[in-house]
């Protein structure tokens, strides 16, 4: 059951700023609560009030300018899998939305809201991190950007300060000859394990110009993981594909996996370089 | 648990006008009122069911304005000025709803627990796509369990109402 608590209905982002400022760890945003509201069931947390920010208007909107996609935070998954815009630029993240927990959570739950409660089996997080994106975080005395590289602090924590909302994500739009790819796997209601890949060609389209792995759920955080894009960048897409087992080995080694109930270390590492390998050919074949 | 329950004198409350099932109900609600709560308790609905009671089984479905949601975690505050529907509103002049009567004929259902989630779920799937595969049927009722059934003959209710449906 839902213990008692105040409901503030702020209708600008500064005005919920203010309020965030003013009552400090007490009060918690709240969005579309598909998260929050599991845990102050369970009295996991409490909060004296929650700052509904659905009464913000313009935050739920996707745009493209100057070359970026603009997602705004409150967008629902729903929302996001029916996009236009995100299913003609960003079909694979579109693709992702559509796939996220189930029907009820992607009409309710938030894209901002998922990104700031940080819970470790989400499957946004890790496809964010290989579209580069940047997610911009206001308070009362302005914004600023945070690439999404440094968002995740660990399990539940951002780099969020306690009076920022955010309020937009923004996509670069890919580049041609580009592919991305975003793999689950989990046969609970969270996902276990998930891999994302972005790959562009160089212009003759025979080798990597651009590779971007990450993995999440298996740890603490959604994580990019440099050594696996190393061994991919700059090679013919015939000896990367080589070189594949052996990154999916780097991916699974630096995504700091634990062991828990959705399974052991090694078996999310194993399954780490399986889905890499999947999401390589499956990236290819996109940016051809 | 009693000074918890008991309601403070400077308790904030939300005025609320909610349609269900065509009926307009003025309620006055507190923010942690859940809709699961309120529709089942103060307005003595008690098709959608508490389940999981952590939006994963889908028996506490209602719709709101038409879309689905987990009852068990919407504050009732949510459905300001909305339209809900339940389960008892889905017969017209006594005459059960074709995913109902199709549930019925094909053994849809056991214990029936899930039902009421599982038929508001069709609902709108059949909605956004009268003749759905039966893989999409599965994409999208993920996230309703059945302990009884096994699934089949649910999705086999689903195409049969799909079809008459169709006409």
């Amino acid at each position: 059951m839902l213990r008692r608590f105040r409901l503030e209905e702020p209708e600008s982002v500064q005005a919920a700023a203010q309020l965030l400022a003013r009552y400090g760890e007490s009060a918690r945003i709240y969005a579309g609560g598909t998260e929050l509201l599991l845990v102050m069931k369970e009295g996991l947390a409490h909060y004296e009030r929650l700052v509904n920010v659905k009464k913000i208007p313009n935050l739920d909107q996707v745009r493209q300018d100057n070359g970026v996609i603009s997602i705004g935070a409150l967008s629902t998954h729903r929302q996001l899998s029916l996009s236009p815009a995100a299913q003609r630029r960003l079909p694979a993240f579109a693709a992702m939305e559509a796939n996220v927990a189930n029907v009820r959570v992607r009409e309710v739950g938030t894209i901002g809201g998922n990104l700031c409660f940080a819970e470790p089996h989400a499957d946004p997080g890790t496809m964010l991190l290989v579209l580069a994106a940047r997610l911009v975080a206001a308070k009362e005395a302005g914004s600023r950007e945070i690439p999404i590289d440094n968002f995740f602090v660990d399990a539940y924590e951002t780099r969020l300060e306690p009076d920022e909302i955010l309020t937009e994500i923004r996509v670069p739009l890919l580049p041609a000859r580009s592919g991305v790819v975003y793999l689950k796997f989990g046969y609970l209601e969270r996902p276990s394990v998930g891999v994302a890949l972005f790959l562009s060609l160089n212009e003759n389209a025979n080798s990597i110009a651009e590779a971007r792995v990450a993995v999440g759920c298996v740890g603490p955080i959604p994580k990019r993981i440099q050594e696996a894009e190393s061994l991919l960048k700059g090679k013919s897409v015939d000896e990367a594909s080589r070189s594949i087992v052996e990154a999916g080995a780097a991916a699974a080694r630096a995504s700091r996996a634990i062991s828990d109930l959705h399974g052991s270390q090694d078996y999310k590492e194993h399954i780490v370089g399986v889905l890499l390998k999947r999401a390589f050919q499956q990236a290819v074949e996109q940016c051809r | 648990m009693a000074t918890l329950m008991s309601k403070p004198r400077d308790a904030q409350t939300i005025s609320l006008s909610l349609a269900v099932n065509g009926k307009t109900y003025e309620l006055e609600v507190e923010p942690h009122e859940l809709l699961l709560d309120v529709v089942r308790d103060r307005l003595g609905l008690t098709g959608a069911k508490r389940s999981c009671d952590v939006e994963v089984c889908g028996a506490c479905r209602l719709l709101l304005d038409g879309r689905p949601v987990s009852s068990c975690a919407l504050p009732a505050f949510e459905a300001r000025g909305k339209e809900v529907q339940t389960i008892e509103g889905l017969a017209e002049n006594g005459k059960l709803h074709p995913l109902q009567e199709a549930f019925i004929e094909h053994g849809g259902f056991q214990c029936g627990f899930c039902t009421p989630g599982m038929i508001l779920a069709a609902k709108v799937m059949l909605e956004e796509n009268p003749d759905p595969t039966e893989e999409h049927i599965k994409h999208f009722m993920h996230g309703n369990i059945c302990r009884c059934t096994g699934y089949k003959k649910i999705i086999e209710s689903i195409l049969a109402a799909a079809k008459k449906m169709r006409g």
